[in-house]
């Protein structure tokens, strides 16, 4: 097996001391938590860090709460689920609130990696690994998250879709570490009324996560993720994510646009797949060539939308 | 679930009897060669080449002996100095040890660190610094013979082209003239892709060179200690009877196992020169680019029939792309392996085949993977081509194949290209497959879920193979005759050691063999003990791959058994003071005609036979016996498979519902276990359809490196397998069995295959390689089936 | 540095590289042979182990990280001089052949178990699938984790059956 190159270690015993840690380590220090993005580059000598800034001792990262809607909190009228970044996949994909508010979550998790390795990979880790076929990216960019990133000047926040700027790069500095994802709710979500949302009161929303790989546990050769909003069978707010087919931020905003006030179709959804699939870019590789590819895209945004449309028909009206 | 329907033996020590091996493997005490660590053992790592095809300028090792845990260096131009930068491989050609002259492969050899722990060894890796001189690469077989192309082998004496070898098999003319009368002829071209075995445990030694008595201990993953020890000793000059070969616990060998490997002779050299143990394992990346991998035979098919469906001849030309070296292991009469089987289970009237070989920048091998010496390449060729006929006669497979399948009574049966197969029932097995799978209610299933726009598959594969390799008097490998031989001994306590020259990866033997020889003296499995894998305490012989270890190894304990039983008879009759004549062995003793209650168990004659039992003349006083066994031919087991998969046109994703797996092996001594290896097999059916291949782009780099993308199936893409059996025995194996390990290799991707082609059908698909993944699938129903070995750019 | 691990619940206090990976510490500084390693991308599983009650890859694990924490490998499976029932179950149903998956194959059944006693075959199929083997074909390794869950108390005082073995 292949092994890692020399590497020092620091144990960051808070938030504070970790970006301590990375301030005096410069940008050649990484933050480690699962590790199982950052380990199997190491070993591949891929990547080279000359510190490790271990954060998996941070409990204070990990979590998975709803927050409600308050001006003082800072989130939407709706209220939030929040993520702590050092949140291990399965501990996603055990969340009951976490899928029942957004099914899409489950679905994705499902789908990542393997059950092992779901036990120790981080939501933040994979986030911030910005792999172009990486299915969180995807399913964030269809949820319209916010990503909240901490440095020792204060803590900022980012949409999810300008998180990434490159393939492996995202907009999270050197002495700067990502520390939670929130996701508005809005509108009913099963019995859970948004309380001081009343523009959305009586939306329902459901989401969904398709994806082809070559087999369990793959890379994506293609993904879709989709969350609808409906009032009625209107589209009121449409998000949909692309993994692996090159599409700009991990979405296909353009077929967002083209649902956002449409009526809920068999029609528009195939109209939207081919939108997504219009702009998107995918690269031939060994998954398959381009064509295929742009195919996915169409063909799974469709799916994905059909899906998320039934699971928000499920809901109890408003 | 087993529908069993012929006769097995009944009782015994035959029988699911629980494997004594798993004592020390549920417990995680097992012995595998990365297990071993001896005091002052030292650690190797290679350093291999990043490219395809480069002329060497120079290799700088200054930095790498200059790092403090670093004990040595070996480089080409080292070994060229004890002329070991060259080795024998096993089909009569040369391979680098440490390339001197040009690298000829993405992953070739070039240098090899010696340190003290595995970590130091790795970053030295990173202070060698090699001047290649890139060269363009030979990547494409079809492009190695067009003028013009480089020359891999231009360390050959006059060598101007990559042409190996061309052999056929089969009456030319006959063929011919079978095809010109034929109503319908069916042509096919066909990629039987590059693959790998990928045991779980990577291939690896100790090497340990006693200084002060010379001798050379040697714990490696090897599936033929024996060969390999006779092979060292002519490729490093050490005295034959000096070295010691051990394959302690093996995780798994596929064929991967059998060759000596560079590795081997530079953990070797590594010992010599540092005078302590050194231990080289590989890493994944290195298994998957550098060791024998399998297949990569390009293939083109003729099947031609008369209108109703009578199969009359078969014909085909295969391009072997054999990588950079010839380094494949079969018997050396046969270059091509056992391929002339591709007549398959059929009664034709003609066949003809032929292969030409061809060197490409790209590792060498091509026979691993449960192959049986090419068996695999072979039935998927005719199972494919009975496939495209039924397709064209508008015939049901199943119906098209009964037509056809070689009858009971034209056994023993000698085919078009020269095998005689010793025993089967066809039509039976068959027959048995279709009712278990209820093939009847599937095809309607299938004609229902069509209206509805829902594609499934039904898809067949009939296979014959032949193992068990095989008689002395054609089959050798580098000279060594392929018998194999066990030898006997009884305690006086009456517990016995059955000492065999085949050994397990996994096959059980050590349960096995102790139920043979069980079986033969009335002792309890217990009773005996199989040492298998160490050349200091075992016998000759060529080792276990070919599923060869029941026909051969099996019929040698079965022999020796029987002669430990004769020599009892002798004794026993002095104890009882009768003649032997009037001996009958029944229960397990010798017992006196009409007087059954007078007996001797073999405890009891084992005791007698050490003590001060006056014995005749002639008779010595022990049990003990030796045998090598050459067998008569080789034994063919059988199978009929079917394969239920649900395509999703959408996407191109398949599912495999169901996998009906009948097999004739003979009979079999431990069903759990013939099972267990149907199973294995039927995985890597799934696997080589659907989702594994060694692919190069067209720089020569290795796209299939690590199990990212050379992907094995989990449990998740097998479904729960439906065996049955049918029971044929050998008429020339001792006790009738036949071999099993590499049937379900053999006979499940055409199964596979067939079934994603016939959910296909509808779209007009006729042919689509492996792997049939989800982008191959739905670039095939667009009409543009993809070329997987190649990515092309 | 200095880490100190409990591994199968004896503490060891050890000196290595933060780049040591935690296969490589059980296998060659504690002489824990019975995990395995077979890949170079975290695929096969061959290298599971618990890490404070999870199974985890420890060939993408840092021994540095188990630093304070509780490790629990296959030889630790055996208690109070008895086979698990996990490991009779393998052995009951032949669910081993080489016995080079089958540490890994096993933690991750006992896991299971632990945690959902009665697995449907799917979600065993499901449960290691994050693990490779090249033998099985899976479908007696999935026989003998449902033979595991059927016979809970093997082995136990009160229970039937059960392997002594000795250390």
């Amino acid at each position: 097996m292949q092994v890692p190159a020399h590497v020092e270690y620091e144990k960051a015993a808070s938030v504070e001391h970790a970006l301590e840690l990375l301030a005096r380590f410069g940008p050649e220090a990484r933050i480690l938590a699962g590790g199982h993005s950052l380990i199997p580059m190491m070993k591949l000598r891929l990547a080279q860090p000359e510190t490790l800034v271990d954060i998996n001792g941070l409990d204070e990262l990990s979590y998975l709460s709803v927050v409600n809607g308050s001006v003082a909190n800072g989130g939407a009228p709706g209220g939030e689920l929040r993520i702590g970044a050092l949140t291990r996949h399965a501990q996603l994909l055990d969340s009951a609130i976490a899928g029942e508010l957004f099914a899409i979550l489950h679905d994705a998790e499902r789908v990542i990696a393997d059950p092992i390795v779901r036990n120790w990979g981080t939501i933040g880790g994979s986030l911030c690994q910005a792999d172009p076929s990486e299915d969180l990216s995807a399913t964030f960019a269809a949820l319209k998250a916010t990503l909240v990133i901490r440095g020792q000047q204060g803590t900022r926040t980012v949409p999810a879709r300008d998180f990434h700027t490159a393939p492996y790069e995202t907009v999270v500095a050197p002495g700067e570490i990502l520390t939670e994802i929130r996701i508005a709710i809005r509108g009913t979500h099963g019995g859970q009324k948004a309380r001081g949302d009343s523009k959305a009161r009586g939306e329902r929303i459901g989401s969904a996560y398709e994806k082809v790989g070559r087999r369990v546990g793959d890379w994506p050769v293609g993904a879709a993720g989709a969350a609808l909003w409906l009032r009625g069978d209107t589209i009121v707010e449409a998000g949909i994510g692309l993994s692996a087919v090159g599409a700009r931020h991990f979405a296909a905003a353009e077929a967002e646009e083209f649902l956002r006030g449409a009526a809920a179709t068999p029609e528009a959804f195939a109209r939207a797949g081919e939108i997504a699939a219009q702009h998107c870019n995918p690269s031939a590789d060994q998954r398959g060539p381009a064509d295929y590819k742009r195919h996915l895209a169409r063909e799974l945004t469709i799916r994905a939308l059909r899906r998320a449309k039934l699971r928000a028909e499920a809901r109890p009206a408003a | 679930m087993t529908g069993a329907t012929g006769p097995t033996v009944a009782g015994g020590a035959y029988g699911p009897v629980r494997r004594k091996e798993d004592a020390r493997f549920i417990r995680g005490r097992g012995q595998f060669v990365d297990d071993i660590a001896l005091p002052g053992m030292l650690h190797g790592a290679i350093l291999r080449s990043p490219l395809a095809h480069a002329r060497i300028r120079c290799v700088d090792i200054a930095s790498a002996l200059a790092h403090p845990k670093v004990e040595a260096v070996i480089t080409g131009e080292t070994l060229a100095g004890r002329g070991l930068a060259w080795m024998p491989t096993l089909s009569r050609d040369v391979q680098a040890v440490l390339a001197t002259d040009k690298v000829r492969y993405q992953g070739q050899e070039v240098a090899f660190v010696i340190a003290q722990d595995r970590y130091s060894a790795r970053d030295a890796l990173e202070l060698i610094h090699v001047d290649y001189e890139p060269l363009d690469p030979v990547i494409d077989a079809e492009r190695a013979l067009d003028p013009g192309a480089p020359v891999v082998r231009d360390d050959l004496p006059g060598k101007a082209d990559n042409h190996i070898f061309d052999w056929e098999a089969g009456d030319e003319a006959a063929t011919a003239a079978v095809f010109a009368r034929a109503d319908v002829v069916v042509t096919q071209d066909m990629l039987y892709p590059r693959s790998h075995p990928a045991p779980l445990e990577t291939c690896g030694m100790v090497a340990d060179l006693e200084a002060v008595s010379g001798k050379l201990t040697l714990w490696s993953t090897s599936q033929a200690p024996h060969a390999h020890r006779t092979l060292y000793a002519l490729v490093a000059g050490v005295p034959e009877h000096k070295i010691r070969v051990v394959s302690p616990d093996v995780g798994g060998g596929f064929g991967n196992k059998v060759p000596v490997y560079p590795g081997y002779i530079c953990a070797i050299v590594g010992s010599m020169v540092t005078g302590r143990p050194v231990k080289w394992m590989e890493d994944r990346s290195e298994n998957l680019m550098s060791t024998s991998f399998a297949r990569d035979y390009h293939m083109h098919g003729e099947i031609a029939a008369s209108a109703d469906g009578r199969i009359l001849g078969l014909r085909a030309k295969v391009l072997a792309d054999h990588g950079a070296f010839n380094a494949t292991a079969q018997p050396t009469k046969f270059p091509a392996g056992f391929f002339h089987i591709f007549t398959g289970s059929y009664d034709l009237e003609a066949a003809h085949c032929q292969v030409t070989a061809v060197h490409t920048n790209k590792a060498p091998g091509g026979v691993a993977y449960a192959c049986s010496f090419r068996i695999t390449e072979a039935v998927y060729l005719v199972e494919r081509m009975v496939d495209l006929l039924a397709r064209e006669l508008a015939m049901d497979p199943a119906e098209l194949r009964m037509k056809n399948l070689l009858r009971p009574e034209q056994f023993p049966y000698t085919g078009p290209t020269g095998w005689e197969y010793d025993s089967g029932n066809y039509p039976r097995a068959l027959t048995l497959a279709m009712d278990m799978a209820g093939y009847a209610d599937l095809r309607k299933e299938q004609a229902d879920k069509r209206e509805r726009g829902e594609y499934m598959g039904i898809g067949l594969s009939f296979f014959t193979e032949g193992v068990g390799a095989g008689p002395r008097a054609h089959m050798d490998i580098l000279g060594l005759g392929m018998a194999d031989g066990a030898d006997l001994r009884v305690y006086p306590t009456g517990k016995a050691v059955l000492a065999i020259s085949v050994q397990t990866q996994g096959q059980g033997h050590e349960t096995t063999f102790a139920q043979i020889v069980a079986q033969e003296l009335g002792l309890s499995p217990d009773d005996v003990d199989v040492v298998h894998g160490d050349t200091d305490r075992t016998p000759f012989g060529l080792g276990t791959y070919g599923s060869r270890s029941t026909p051969v190894s099996g019929a040698a304990a079965v022999i020796v058994a029987r002669k430990v039983r004769e020599r009892a008879r002798i004794v026993a009759a002095a104890m009882l003071e009768v003649s032997p004549d009037d001996l009958d062995w029944a229960d397990g003793a010798w017992r006196v005609r009409g007087d059954p209650e007078q007996s001797a168990s073999l405890a009891q004659i084992a005791m007698a036979a050490h003590g001060s039992l006056e014995l005749p003349e002639g008779v010595e006083g022990h049990l003990d016996a030796e045998t090598v066994y050459n067998p008569p031919n080789l034994t063919f087991p059988f199978g009929a498979y079917i394969c239920v998969t649900d395509v999703d046109p959408g996407t191109g994703v398949v599912k495999v519902r169901r996998f009906i797996a009948v097999d004739d092996c003979g009979v079999r001594i431990n069903p759990m276990i013939v099972e267990g290896q149907v199973h294995g097999g039927l995985a890597d059916g799934i696997g080589m359809a659907l989702m594994q291949v060694i692919a190069f782009d067209e720089n020569g780099n290795c796209l299939g490196g690590s199990f990212m993308d050379y992907l094995l199936p989990t449990a998740l893409e097998c479904p729960s397998w439906e065996l049955g059996e049918t029971v044929t025995p050998s008429p020339h194996h001792p006790i009738g069995a036949k071999g099993v390990g590499e049937s379900a290799t053999v006979g499940s991707p055409a199964a596979v295959v067939n079934s994603v082609l016939d959910a296909l059908a509808p779209f007009g698909v006729r042919h689509a390689d492996m792997p049939l993944t989800p982008a191959n699938v739905w670039s095939a129903i667009q009409g543009r089936p993809l070329r997987t070995d190649l990515a092309v750019s | 540095m200095q880490i100190t691990v409990t591994v199968n619940g004896a503490v060891y206090k050890r000196e290595v590289e933060p780049r040591l990976l935690l296969i490589h510490f059980l296998r060659d500084d504690l002489r824990l042979t019975g995990s395995h390693w077979g890949c170079d991308t975290s695929n096969c599983g061959a290298c599971v182990v618990w890490l404070d009650d999870t199974p985890v890859k420890s060939c993408t694990v840092l021994a540095a990280m188990a630093d304070g924490h509780r490790v629990r490998t296959v030889e630790d499976l055996e208690r109070g001089g008895r086979l698990d029932p996990v490991q009779e179950g393998f052995a009951q149903c032949h669910g081993l052949q080489c016995g080079f998956c089958t540490p890994g194959m096993m933690m991750t059944a006992r896991w299971l178990l632990d945690h959902h006693p009665d697995p449907s075959p799917e979600k065993i199929r499901e449960a290691i699938s994050g693990q490779i083997c090249r033998c099985t074909g899976y479908e007696n390794i999935v026989r003998s984790i449902v033979w595991a869950s059927k016979h809970a108390g093997w082995g136990q005082p009160d229970g039937e059956g059960g392997t002594e073995v000795t250390a």
